[in-house]
């Protein structure tokens, strides 16, 4: 172990190589496709105007022709006549659009570079049932491929969230940049997850499904277990608020674990939970409702059916089955297509997401594109991955959206940002501009010319 | 006697056949006022298509139909070619025979299983053409199956007669067995490593280049005793005589390019390079041999012999000049591989018409199906899918599927039926022997044919 630190330190403290870095770092982002100025992975900061733009505000109307004006990282200015300062730098975005940055709500991004056989690169799930100190911010890599690969496209922020357990632990909302994890934080904690329990009829590989009764009987077993250790927490924060009233107590020790649930059982935060089915939805509100908690669903299949029990707690839904296949043979064919589409008739808030651990978040707008032709409005569509997620994750003063005041995360494209064949043309996060460049863009100038 | 009655009974009921009572050639569609998009010669605005016989008859303007056609209108919609997915496991009861490294004497054919909803899925989303492959577990595998998705039709309906026939092979993590570790009361496969994957292939053609011989002399009649028959060396025979298309999966660039020069050693030509996510890195060493590739579109990252897969692949590719077709290998990907092949276009700038080709005509040619179906021209299968909007929107879905003239997905009609569907299913659940409550509940169904289904999944 010594010998490997001074190895390390050794090596830090040799100068050429870190020119060395900087050098290979130069060459590899030298391929910036929109702007060749824009060499670095992390982008320039500085005073823009996009011009001449059609602007898809999301949260008011679409300006046909007008400009954005960005200082200081955040949306100084937008509308048909804007005032753009001398020094500006001026974007000339004559026929192409301005959107907001999407958001993906439900990822594991940065927590997992390669999922199947590369165990020390996956860090979703931690071991045992209970882990609601663990941080997905703590874990969140800022230097993952997966996250310029992601932003190329137009995802600028994304919730990512641990998976194991019963309680995974702590999602957090992430820009996709910055080279610290507290640079890409939003909200580095934003709410725990809970894998709801459910009946599953799953008797494990190569075994016949249990029955029902018997599964019924799993889950409630498994629900007790949760049900005990809220219940621990809140005595938990009971003892620690009479210590704080009376100090001659017994002082409580601290438990990391239940003082990690404590914003939780308060209300004060959100608690994300997975579920599908109607009845697992349902046995979640009714947990919310028990524990007076502020609830989300994860995934979300059949939303749509608990609609009413949903709106009376307010519980809105990060829908995560667009590229899943309906369950049930006789489900109809578009049955996970159409989903959002119910949900936006039945008056529930919800955003569309990937519900993936990195690679293909950047598959969100084809995803939110596609609910669009199975049902759900374009107008709708385009709001689940930007402003309703941002509402969902209680960002919307800072995302979602092209309005002034805002954090200036934005696409410019040459057409419908849903679309598969869209370009980016620029992105901004951070009111950064950022180089077009990632992994797939480097390999891709390594090999195009080969002969 | 019986037999006799019985045969009668089915001659005449053919007799009665609207089919026949028509008569073979008046069994017409036409689809009028369409945008065709050919994926040969073009698109074609506000255009028919008149179908005869299951074919297509005539491509043009203001075409008459025979009284008593079908006649669909397709103003303001787009008519591509059936896609067709070259990589499936869609209606296989079966997809990994994995007990052996070798196990070229297993077939597809016989684990078709013609109700997999995934078919109907499939119809839903455009597909008309699968080249249903053994799974990636050996290093050579099962023979493969070309199948049109007949939906209701009887299973020996499905497969095309005349696609040539075929064979899955794998290199990689896969047939190492890298996500497969021996149990503990098993001792570990050969192969472990790429170095075992090669020379497993190497020796099952040194070992079919002598059975071949062995045949060989006794039919020149130097040898009296005929050689034994083996089942695992005849197909592999097949390739070495060019009658038997190699359809092989492979990841990483080296690998891909070693299969490329055992060909080369043994004489025959690898037909695809099935997910070849690393082609991009040896494009000219590929169109040289005039193999095909067929890829996913974007999808990588799963695992580390796809870390260095790039959205650009199929770029690359067509730039060399090697015939690329995108496949979904998933139940689930493959009811968007319209949308997979739209996105070719902005990596890379591959043109419209050649992105259309790479989930139609390009498929076909690589599976030897390209004189029948592929493209929308006179003389060729009507497999067509009629789209609300250009099928590389993502706003665009199927309305209409046919193969053969004949329609497998209506939207209207599954739309139609879903309230009656809705209803059966609640009074069935109604029954008593349905009726669950936490003590007596009914048995669940032992196993869904699906569960035999192992590795497909990674791919």
């Amino acid at each position: 172990m010594y010998a490997w630190k001074t190895t390390l330190k050794t090596l830090c403290a040799f100068a050429p190589l870190r020119l060395c870095v900087l050098i290979l770092t130069l060459a590899l982002t030298a391929f910036a496709q929109n702007d060749g100025s824009e060499q670095n992975v992390l982008g320039r900061a500085g005073t823009f105007a996009i011009q001449n733009a059609r602007i898809v505000t999301v949260s008011g109307a679409t300006i046909e022709n007008g400009t954005v004006l960005i200082e200081n990282g955040k949306i100084a200015a937008v509308g048909a006549n804007v005032s753009v300062p001398a020094g500006a730098e001026k974007i000339d975005a004559k026929g192409l659009s301005v959107y907001p940055g999407m958001i993906d709500a439900a990822t594991n991004l940065g927590l997992s570079e390669i999922s199947l056989g590369v165990n020390a690169s996956v860090d979703v799930a931690e071991t045992g049932e209970m882990n609601p100190n663990a941080k997905a911010i703590t874990a969140v890599n800022p230097h993952s491929a997966h996250v310029n690969i992601t932003r190329v496209i137009g995802v600028t922020t994304v919730l990512s969230f641990p998976t194991g357990g019963t309680i995974a632990g702590q999602a957090a909302v992430v820009n996709l940049w910055g080279a610290t994890q507290a640079e890409m934080a939003v909200v580095p904690v934003y709410g725990l997850v809970v894998n709801f329990p459910r009946i599953a009829a799953f008797g494990g590989f190569g075994q016949p499904p249990i029955e029902f009764s018997e599964a019924v009987k799993r889950r409630d077993a498994r629900l007790e277990e949760l049900r005990k250790y809220f219940r621990q927490a809140a005595d938990y924060g009971r003892v620690k608020d009479a210590y704080e009233k009376d100090k001659t107590l017994p002082a409580p020790v601290t438990d990391l674990w239940l003082e990690a649930l404590l914003p939780y059982i308060r209300g004060e935060k959100p608690v994300l939970f997975t579920a599908e089915r109607e009845r697992d939805i349902r046995g979640v509100v009714k947990f919310i409702e028990e524990n007076k908690l502020k609830g989300v669903i994860i995934g979300g299949q059949e939303a749509w059916k608990a609609a009413d029990a949903l709106k009376k707690n307010n519980v809105p839904v990060v829908y995560t089955n667009i590229y899943n296949l309906p369950v049930r043979d006789d489900d109809p064919y578009d049955y996970l297509f159409e989903a959002p589409s119910k949900m936006a008739q039945a008056g529930l808030k919800f955003a569309i997401s990937t519900g993936d651990d990195g690679p293909n978040v950047r598959e969100l707008p084809v995803q939110a594109g596609l609910a669009a032709a199975y049902g759900l409005s374009k107008d709708e569509a385009l709001k689940s991955v930007t402003l309703y997620p941002a509402q969902i994750l209680g960002i919307a003063d800072k995302l979602g959206s092209i309005e002034a005041g805002k954090t200036a995360n934005l696409v410019v494209t040459d057409g419908d940002l849903l679309e598969p064949r869209t370009n980016v043309k620029y992105l901004f996060i951070n009111g950064r501009l950022i180089p077009l460049t990632s992994r797939h863009t480097e390999l891709y100038e390594q090999f195009k010319d080969r002969k | 006697m019986k037999r006799v009655v019985c045969f009668l009974l089915i001659l005449v009921s053919g007799l009665l056949s609207p089919a026949f009572l028509l008569g073979q050639d008046k069994r017409e569609v036409l689809i009028r006022n369409a945008t065709v998009l050919t994926a040969a010669k073009g698109v074609l605005e506000n255009t028919d298509i008149l179908i005869q016989n299951g074919k297509i008859a005539k491509i043009g303007k203001n075409l008459k139909a025979a009284a008593g056609a079908e006649v669909i209108d397709a103003t303001g919609k787009f008519v591509s070619p059936g896609i067709i997915d070259c990589h499936s496991h869609s209606m296989l009861d079966a997809i990994n025979e994995g007990t052996f490294a070798v196990t070229s004497m297993t077939n597809m054919r016989d684990v078709l299983n013609p109700k997999d909803i995934a078919i109907y899925r499939a119809l839903a989303g455009g597909v008309t053409t699968a080249n249903l492959l053994h799974g990636s577990a050996n290093a050579i595998g099962g023979l493969n199956t070309v199948v049109k998705f007949k939906w209701g039709k009887p299973v020996e309906d499905f497969p095309i007669p005349d696609a040539p026939p075929g064979i899955k092979f794998a290199l990689g993590e896969n047939p190492k067995r890298t996500h497969f570790p021996a149990l503990p009361n098993q001792s570990p496969r050969y192969p472990r490593t790429r170095m075992g994957v090669m020379e497993t292939i190497r020796d099952a053609f040194v070992r079919a280049r002598d059975y071949k011989k062995s045949w060989d002399d006794y039919r020149a009649g130097k040898t009296r005793i005929p050689p034994r028959k083996d089942l695992e060396l005849e197909p592999l025979v097949e390739i070495l005589e060019g009658k038997r298309l190699v359809h092989s999966h492979g990841y990483r660039a080296d690998e891909l390019l070693n299969l490329l020069l055992i060909a080369d050693e043994f004489g025959f030509r690898v037909a695809t390079l099935q997910h070849g996510l690393e082609a991009y890195k040896i494009a000219p060493e590929i169109a040289k041999r005039g193999t095909g590739v067929s890829i996913f579109s974007d999808y990588w990252g799963y695992k580390l012999e796809a870390y260095d897969s790039i959205p650009y692949n199929a770029a690359i590719l067509w730039k060399a000049g090697v015939v690329v077709s995108i496949n979904s290998d998933s139940d689930e990907r493959m009811r968007r591989l319209n949308l997979d092949a739209a996105k070719v276009e902005k990596y890379g700038g591959v043109p419209e018409e050649e992105a259309l080709k790479m989930i139609t005509l390009n498929a076909a040619k690589q599976l030897g199906i390209d004189k029948r179906t592929g493209s929308i021209e006179v003389g060729k299968d009507a497999d067509l899918v009629v789209w609300n909007a250009h099928p590389f929107s993502v706003y665009a879905r199927p309305e209409l599927t046919m193969i053969e003239g004949e329609v497998y997905f209506d939207r209207s009609k599954d739309i139609e039926r879903r309230a009656a569907l809705e209803k059966e299913r609640q009074e069935l659940e109604k029954l008593d022997v349905n009726k669950s409550n936490n003590t007596t509940a009914p048995r669940l169904p032992s196993e869904k044919r699906q569960a035999e289904r192992d590795d497909a999944e990674y791919h």
